[in-house]
């Protein structure tokens, strides 16, 4: 249980997806422009690495039976975008009020590299069942976490570019304050080990 | 589309239309893997590699990839290539494979090698598609040598592991932050320098991803849906009035 935790925390903080291991950053940065998007993309990413990593789990332990584990990637991406197709017609039918709230966001999600990270990654530390399940989790949930704080920094001071250096107006402000925000979530380095 | 020359092709990718410094696509490995020099060539020419061979295969395959299935269909293509590319590293270059870890793996998803299968590889010949696959290559390339150039530079006062200058080190520029700081000032730069007409991308925006068509569609079924059953609401309120 401590050990479930301490993945869980691992990840949300100190290993945080966006931030630290530079994953996802294309959704993050085109997303993150609005607070109510930004909440429905993180739902979005954290329900589909879940069902993810439910799935690769036991496809790779197949794979490795029949000492297949190269193909990993061709079949990951595959299973991955089956999955995303498959959530969503299911999500049409069963749970429109969900599909209302992430349907725009899950095609965007086949191709975020953030999913087939989580899921590679799970596999490579050797985690079990259980653990892959809860990394994929806390992943998300960082993921999350960082979107939804940095569209309220960009709402709240960023929506106004008049004060800026020119050349620094648009792309360049914004990585900037990425990098602060990275910089401050490395205050949580060796929190926990 | 008007008939370009091999060689406005091939300087297209580099200069006019940089995947990462003009157009922004494929940020995740440009900010991962651009620690150091090694690790950024190392990746670009990974990325060069299977960028060419998936333009060339798609190309040939253009008028038998059914519309509707093709972005799978290039999906495919792409992650064959990634594996064969992963093998060639293990075999040959296992520090490298080692240093770039998921990042080898994640070429698949990367948003440069689909877009250019969508915007270029399924209209143009063989030849043509090879070209631009070497030109945009070289451009990320180039793009990720040089920034990984300054991030070791100032990170370790290192290039290429070798001392340039001793006792001198920042360690931010090789963390994650200075990733993002580094490539912000970088664009910065070349705002500054081309008074703010090299950039084409306006900003971030899901726009130039190789999903966006599909998204959008998604969005505008949305959009028609809520008119939808907003009417209806509106003609059941009227029916109960009545």
């Amino acid at each position: 249980m401590v050990n479930l935790i301490v993945i869980f925390m691992a990840i949300v903080l100190v290993n945080n997806f966006v931030l630290s291991q530079f994953l996802g950053i294309c959704s993050f940065l085109g997303v993150s422009n609005k607070m109510s998007s930004s909440v429905g993309m993180g739902g979005a990413v954290v329900f589909v690495m879940v069902i993810a990593e439910l799935v690769t789990w036991p496809v790779m332990q197949i794979l490795n039976r029949f000492d297949l584990a190269y193909l990993q990637t061709v079949v990951f991406i595959l299973v991955i975008a089956a999955l995303v197709q498959f959530v969503e017609m299911f999500m049409k039918r069963y749970l429109p009020a969900l599909q209302k709230a992430l349907g725009i966001f899950l095609p965007l999600i086949t191709t975020n590299c953030a999913i087939l990270g989580a899921t590679i990654n799970a596999i490579s530390y050797g985690y079990s069942y259980l653990q892959s399940v809860v990394y994929a989790f806390g992943a998300g949930v960082g993921y999350m976490v960082a979107m939804v704080l940095f569209a309220g920094i960009r709402e709240e001071k960023l929506n106004n570019m008049d004060g800026i250096p020119a050349p620094f107006q648009g792309v360049g402000i914004i990585l900037v304050a990425a990098s602060i925000m990275a910089l401050s979530f490395m205050g949580f380095t060796g929190m926990f080990q | 589309m008007e008939k370009k020359s091999k060689l406005a092709i091939l300087t297209n990718g580099i200069i006019k239309e940089n995947p990462v410094l003009v157009l922004l696509l494929g940020t995740c490995p440009f900010l991962a893997t651009s620690s150091s020099l090694i690790n950024a060539l190392g990746m670009g020419l990974s990325a060069t590699a299977v960028l060419i061979c998936s333009n060339i295969v798609i190309s040939l395959l253009r008028k038998v990839i059914p519309d509707k299935v093709r972005i799978p269909c290039y999906i495919v293509v792409i992650a064959g290539f990634v594996t064969l590319v992963q093998f060639v590293l293990q075999a040959y270059a296992p520090e490298i494979n080692k240093a770039l870890g998921v990042f080898i793996p994640l070429i698949v998803v990367n948003c440069i090698i689909l877009g250019r299968a969508e915007a270029f590889a399924n209209k143009n010949t063989v030849i043509d598609s090879a070209i631009d696959g070497i030109g945009m290559g070289l451009g990320f390339t180039l793009a990720l040598a040089f920034m990984g150039a300054i991030r070791e530079f100032f990170g370790t006062g290192c290039l290429l592991g070798i001392t340039i200058i001793p006792n001198f080190s920042i360690g931010f520029f090789n963390l994650p932050p200075g990733g993002f700081f580094v490539f912000g000032v970088l664009i910065a730069v070349m705002q500054a320098a081309t008074k703010g007409r090299a950039l084409k991308a306006k900003g971030f925006s899901c726009g130039l991803c190789p999903m966006y068509n599909s998204c959008n569609t998604a969005e505008a079924n949305e959009e028609v849906a809520e008119e939808k059953a907003a009417k209806e609401a509106g003609k059941a309120g009227a029916a109960e009035a009545v």
